[in-house]
């Protein structure tokens, strides 16, 4: 069989063709993947936010609110259990770490008290910056049920009372800006 | 040429990785654990084997000065094929890959086989030629990802055989770069007592 000449009319039609049946066929994957992808986001979320907030039955995704602070978006996610606030999962954020930014999920209780910590997204060094995610040590849990008020949210090595990973004091002050950054922000407005 | 000998080449006479050097920067980027290879591996056999398919098919209507453009777009299609469904019932897996899964569309491995094979040859060959290059890739990954987990964080596929940390430098770049260096001399090897 011969090839098809290089006319100018065969090419164009060619990559006419060829290109529309390729974006139609994107157009098809793209609405079927459409919603289980928006699912999966949702669920993703919906786990951070159980992680670190005390038992709930109301929806903090629909209830959730945001506050400006520091050149970016700080979002709230309220945990209410019959209509009465039991505490609020706060996505913060901090531009400190080692490697980039480093997203958290802090759950406050009303007090301000922290509940629990869960890391969202990071790229600190395998195997020294990323012992702050619960999976891989115990860093985290030193602040749970800590008062920010009488436990300074800082590495010792600053005068604060966090243990920080060892080699990792970088990392480590990065998640404690992010802790700061979320109950300031907290304690100053974002209680509702 | 016989299929299985087609379909077996990919592997060690003509293995992408560790003999052709073709897709390096996945290879060297993923393969900090062997799931991850695996993930990777399969994702680009897929895009292959489609890319392959599509390419054989399309072969005798596809004007030659504008075949790369065509390719490209075909490709590119697969692998945005893979990018939403990984997205959409992978999440966890695109999370970890996520940026090498478009760049697949760049991986040479691919062009290369469409072009130097797939338009050439027909349809069951080319399909034959894409499943064998790309468990190769994936063969090679895994082993890889498994040698670099093994030895960086004293597991494999996940499982912990030790507590604690390995050797952190096989989990960071300059480890890919000295396990591929190692693993190449080892498969040189055995490639020349089997020629």
């Amino acid at each position: 069989m011969n090839k098809v000449e290089s006319t100018f009319r065969n090419m164009v039609l060619t990559l006419f063709i060829v290109t529309l049946v390729a974006s139609s066929a994107l157009g098809f994957v793209y609405a079927l993947t459409k919603e289980p992808i928006e699912a999966a986001r949702l669920a993703k979320r919906t786990r951070a936010i159980t992680d670190v907030l005390p038992e709930y039955n109301n929806n903090p995704l629909e209830d959730s609110y945001k506050l400006a602070a520091d050149g970016d978006t700080l979002y709230f996610y309220p945990g209410t259990m019959n209509g009465e606030l039991v505490g609020t999962a706060v996505e913060t954020f901090t531009t400190q770490g080692f490697s980039g930014e480093i997203k958290l999920m802090v759950g406050l209780l009303p007090d301000g008290t922290i509940n629990d910590i869960s890391v969202l997204e990071h790229k600190e060094t395998p195997g020294l910056g990323d012992k702050m995610d619960k999976k891989k040590s115990d860093f985290s849990l030193q602040f749970q049920g800590k008062d920010p008020m009488d436990f300074t949210i800082s590495v010792t090595q600053d005068g604060g009372n966090v243990q920080a990973i060892t080699a990792s004091t970088v990392s480590s002050r990065a998640f404690c800006d992010a802790v700061i950054r979320a109950y300031n922000a907290y304690m100053e407005g974002g209680k509702q | 040429m016989t299929q299985w000998k087609n379909f077996t080449k990919g592997f060690f006479k003509e293995n992408a990785v560790f003999v052709l050097f073709l897709g390096l920067c996945p290879t060297l980027g993923v393969t900090n654990s062997a799931i991850n290879g695996m993930g990777m591996g399969l994702a680009t056999t897929f895009v292959l084997v489609g890319s392959n398919l599509v390419v054989s098919l399309i072969r005798h209507w596809i004007p030659d000065k504008v075949r790369i453009p065509t390719f490209i777009v075909v490709i590119a299609s697969f692998v945005t094929i893979v990018e939403l469904s990984m997205q959409a019932y992978l999440p966890d897996l695109f999370d970890e890959l996520g940026l090498f899964i478009p760049l697949i569309v760049v991986n040479c491995l691919i062009l290369g086989r469409a072009e130097a094979f797939a338009s050439r040859h027909n349809l069951a060959s080319a399909i034959v030629d894409g499943l064998g290059m790309g468990l190769g890739f994936t063969m090679a990954l895994v082993l890889l990802g498994g040698v670099r987990e093994i030895l960086g964080s004293g597991s494999i596929f996940g499982l912990k055989f030790i507590n604690g940390d390995g050797i952190l430098l096989f989990v960071l770049a300059p480890g890919a770069f000295i396990a591929l260096g190692y693993m190449i001399v080892l498969i040189n090897k055995i490639n020349k007592k089997s020629a």
